[in-house]
């Protein structure tokens, strides 16, 4: 049999590139039209331009995503991952943070910057480029908040279908994907946006307390209560989920079902976040200091919850040293802007795509409790096929060192795992299987097994 | 532990994932760095020169001496090169350890085409190594099919369309002649066995991998091919234990070879010894045989014996996905009916199903019912153990159906790891 092939490899190579770099045009000229309206303080015909934008970049994206994986054969694609710039903390990778980092310091602290008006006012800038989807969705003009939450839909869907494409071998990774997508695109942004032109209060009904650390403080409860039926029913809902939801399908499926499958800093981290997994430090020291922080976070949240709903139950204010809404105040600054935001997605392209879920998430780390002390899940290790390679470990997004347990034949067990099942995936020996058992649910950590010395 | 490759130990598997920028070499590491202080074991970047075994010392290069209660050799292989004309030419490499891939690294910038000679697992990991930086690459191969001394033609064939796919030139029944260089000692292409030139500005020379021994061929300890060890591995000089791809077993484990340079028997053999000088000794016992690798996309997976040729007091049972990527094969015997090997190329299967299931010679239409047990390809994924089972009660006439599904509890309690209750 001899094969000889027509198409010159090299050539083909080249090739590629053109094509990829003509999608990453598209992708930029849509950037160019938002940043366009955005300083020109246009105000013309913003719906039209919205959707060519919107168009261009998804055009730009699909298209790099076919450019990149059509020609390939179907496999685990990680090619150059250390050689190219924005995947190993390069020129590229830095100016993606430093826009990244400043993107999230204007949306928080500086709306004005992109255009948000208020007392009546009609927007400008980029923000008035969103008011007429803004007014499909909920018959009120844009605020930086719908601006955000509708990029943030856009990148996990154009993403989530790269991320589908790149791994079409894996059935695992397709359904997951499609999951993270369906949950933000219709629980965390459209039924929100409905509810609210419905009259009806605002609620993203998968995002849980502690994560969503607002659930119980004073003026939400307010507004939930001063709705009514469905109010309550939402608190109810708030209430449940914590309590009862998160313990019985953390028990069956580990935590992976939210942080993986619904949560939506997951499922940026998991789409978006893929091509920088690899930059998650995977040493003992991180380790150790995930575990303070993140049970630090766990405790700073439930005693700013605590001292809220004494204040609101007692009208006491001064229950921890600081004023209850002192205390609510900081851990919106510090946690949920400054961490989970600017550090957690800012950080992406220099700490890997998990920062904040790993170090940060109070939900992460209440989930993790479950998961370590009373869950069916685990990754099973496969007898002796381990080679030491290392690649589990280096596309571990959460910093776990899989290998350290796979090479000395035990499963692993680690209450930071989310069960992305990307360590199964990268596998090149069949080693590592994501799975679910119950009968030996107590020692599924312990043994450690002496590999084929009889 | 006395080696002159890398600071600390790694993964010699993982070098084509380093080469491909999947992994740096730190991430090959075995453990942390602080493992080693941690567990006292001290590491020296040299190279050992001699052994006096009668002082129980070493001469390391630098001249340093270094005594020892215990020494282990450990010392691996290195690539077999069979004395072609031009085979010492700048950019004619083996793959084996570290230095192997600077050079090959320092070698292939920049480059366009290369020639690969020899097909086994280390030539199939080179031409993807190679393939992944736009290098276009031939695959000389001596056997009509690729790595057809080992698997069975069906898996082979799987293997050279595989190969095809990936965009390289495979050329079956076909040596190197010789190399050809530029005038001044750089590589330009090779002469094959059919008189074809290939333009080539690197060579990979792949063609097995031999024994590293040469410094201690004036030494009395007993050689042959390899160090020459017994069944706990200890050599003919007291107190010198050798292990890994430069052991050879005096009296090898029928069926199997005086030397198996791979990486789980090496761990093995590590662990064997590791028992013996901690004076509790035990013999080297492998196991049922088992191994995998990663041909491009495609994993395999082997455990118990399949043969490349048909034997006839085998039987074989074999199912392929009409896309030629997914294959499992199941041997038995013809008459006891017990399973003897099973052969996986992109499925996964359970190590200790499969072990368990062989050592007790368990019968295939036992086996069959409960394959669900030994399948371990993620969730979500087709499962094919019914095609498996249709075709065997066509051959055989008989009703043969999947028990469940599969699960992780029934597994557990097949391999009796359920903990007693207290």
């Amino acid at each position: 049999m001899s094969t000889p092939i027509s198409m010159s490899l090299v050539q083909r190579g080249h090739d590629i590139k053109i094509h990829q770099k003509i999608a990453v045009g598209f992708v930029v000229i849509a950037l160019i039209i938002q940043c366009i309206y955005w300083f020109s303080q246009a105000s013309q015909n913003a719906s039209a331009w919205l959707w060519i934008s919107i168009l261009l970049a998804s055009i730009g994206s699909i298209g790099y995503t076919i450019t990149t994986y059509k020609q390939e054969v179907k496999g685990i694609k990680n090619n150059n991952n250390w050689f190219s710039s924005l995947t190993s903390r390069g020129a590229l990778a830095w100016g993606l943070a430093v826009f990244l980092t400043g993107f999230y310091i204007i949306l928080y602290w500086y709306p004005a910057l992109l255009g948000l008006s208020e007392n009546g006012i009609s927007n400008t800038g980029l923000i008035k480029l969103f008011d007429p989807l803004s007014m499909t969705l909920k018959g009120s003009s844009a605020s930086q908040w719908f601006v955000y939450g509708t990029l943030y839909t856009l990148i996990i869907l154009l993403m989530g279908i790269k991320f589908i494409y790149k791994y079409r071998h894996n059935r695992y990774q397709i359904i997951r994907t499609l999951s993270v997508m369906f949950f933000q695109t219709a629980i965390a942004f459209i039924l929100p946006e409905i509810l609210q032109s419905l009259n009806q209060p605002y609620n993203d009904f998968k995002n849980i307390w502690p994560l969503n650390y607002s659930f119980f403080l004073d003026w939400h409860i307010d507004e939930l209560i001063k709705n009514g039926l469905f109010g309550y029913f939402i608190l109810f809902w708030g209430i449940i989920s914590f309590l009862v939801i998160t313990p019985i399908l953390t028990y069956f499926y580990g935590k992976r079902w939210y942080c993986s499958w619904v949560c939506g800093c997951g499922g940026l981290a998991e789409t978006a976040g893929d091509p920088f997994r690899h930059l998650s430090n995977k040493s003992l020291i991180a380790w150790k200091i995930e575990r303070w922080m993140i049970h630090g976070v766990l405790v700073f949240v439930s005693i700013m919850t605590v001292a809220a709903l004494v204040t609101r139950s007692t009208g006491f204010s001064n229950l921890f040293l600081f004023s209850s809404y002192d205390l609510s105040k900081w851990y919106g600054f510090l946690i949920g802007s400054v961490f989970s935001g600017v550090i957690g997605v800012g950080f992406y392209p220099l700490m890997g795509s998990r920062v904040w879920c790993r170090f940060g998430c109070p939900m992460a780390a209440y989930l993790g409790l479950w998961q370590k002390k009373k869950s069916k899940f685990r990754i099973t290790t496969n007898g002796g096929q381990c080679i030491s390679c290392g690649n589990c470990s280096t596309y571990c997004e959460m910093g776990i060192d899989v290998k350290a347990y796979a090479q000395q034949g035990q499963d692993i067990v680690r209450s930071s795992c989310v069960g992305c099942g990307i360590c199964s995936a990268v596998c090149p020996r069949g080693v590592l299987r994501l799975e679910n058992g119950s009968l030996d649910i107590d020692i599924r950590a312990e043994e450690k097994r002496t590999l084929h010395i009889n | 532990m006395i080696s002159n490759e890398s600071e600390y130990p790694f993964s010699r598997t993982a070098l084509m994932y380093i080469y491909m920028g999947h992994q740096r070499l730190d991430d090959t590491k075995l453990y942390e760095d602080e493992f080693w202080d941690k567990n006292r074991i001290g590491r020296l970047k040299s190279t050992v020169l001699a052994i006096h075994q009668d002082s129980k010392t070493l001469t390391l290069s630098d001249g340093k001496i270094v005594s020892y209660d215990k020494l282990i050799i450990a010392t691996g292989s290195k690539s077999n090169k069979f004395g072609w004309p031009g085979q010492e030419f700048n950019g004619v490499k083996g793959l084996y350890n570290l230095q192997d891939l600077e050079l090959i690294e320092s070698h292939s910038k920049n480059i366009k085409k290369a020639v690969i000679v020899g097909g086994g697992l280390i030539g199939i990991e080179l031409a993807e190594m190679l393939h992944s930086r736009n290098i276009q690459v031939t695959f000389l191969l001596r056997e009509s099919s690729y790595w057809n001394i080992i698997l069975p033609l069906e898996e082979s064939m799987m293997i050279n369309r595989e190969v095809h796919d990936n965009g390289i030139h495979l050329r079956l029944s076909e040596e190197l002649n010789k190399v050809i260089d530029d005038g001044s000692g750089n590589v330009k292409g090779v002469i094959t066995s059919k008189g074809t030139f290939i333009e080539a500005q690197f060579v990979g020379l792949t063609v097995g991998v031999s024994p590293n021994i040469d410094f201690i061929q004036t030494n009395p300890i007993e050689t042959l091919n390899g160090v020459l060890v017994d069944e706990y591995l200890a050599t003919s000089e007291p107190d010198i234990y050798a292990i890994g791809d430069c052991a050879q077993l005096r009296n090898p484990i029928p069926g199997r070879k005086p030397i198996e340079a791979l990486w789980y028997t090496g761990r093995m053999m590590g662990q064997t010894v590791a028992h013996t000088i901690c004076k509790s000794p035990v013999k080297y016992n492998p196991g049922i045989w088992f191994n995998s690798a990663k041909f491009f996309n495609i994993e395999y997976q082997v455990y118990g014996e399949i043969q490349a040729k048909r034997l006839n007091h085998i039987h074989t049972l074999f199912w392929m996905h009409p896309n030629h990527k997914k294959a499992i094969r199941i041997n038995f015997h013809a008459y006891y009916k017990n399973v003897t090997g099973f052969n996986l190329m992109g499925i996964r299967y359970r190590h200790e199903v499969c072990e368990k299931w062989i050592q007790s010679k368990t019968s295939i239409e036992e086996v069959l019912p409960n394959l669900s047990l030994a399948n371990f390809d993620p969730e979500f994924f087709n499962e094919y153990e019914s095609k498996l089972i249709e075709q065997y009660n066509q051959v055989n006439g008989s009703s043969l159906r999947l028990k469940s599904k599969r699960s992780l509890d029934l597994v557990t309690r097949f391999l009796n790891k359920v903990k007693p209750a207290k």
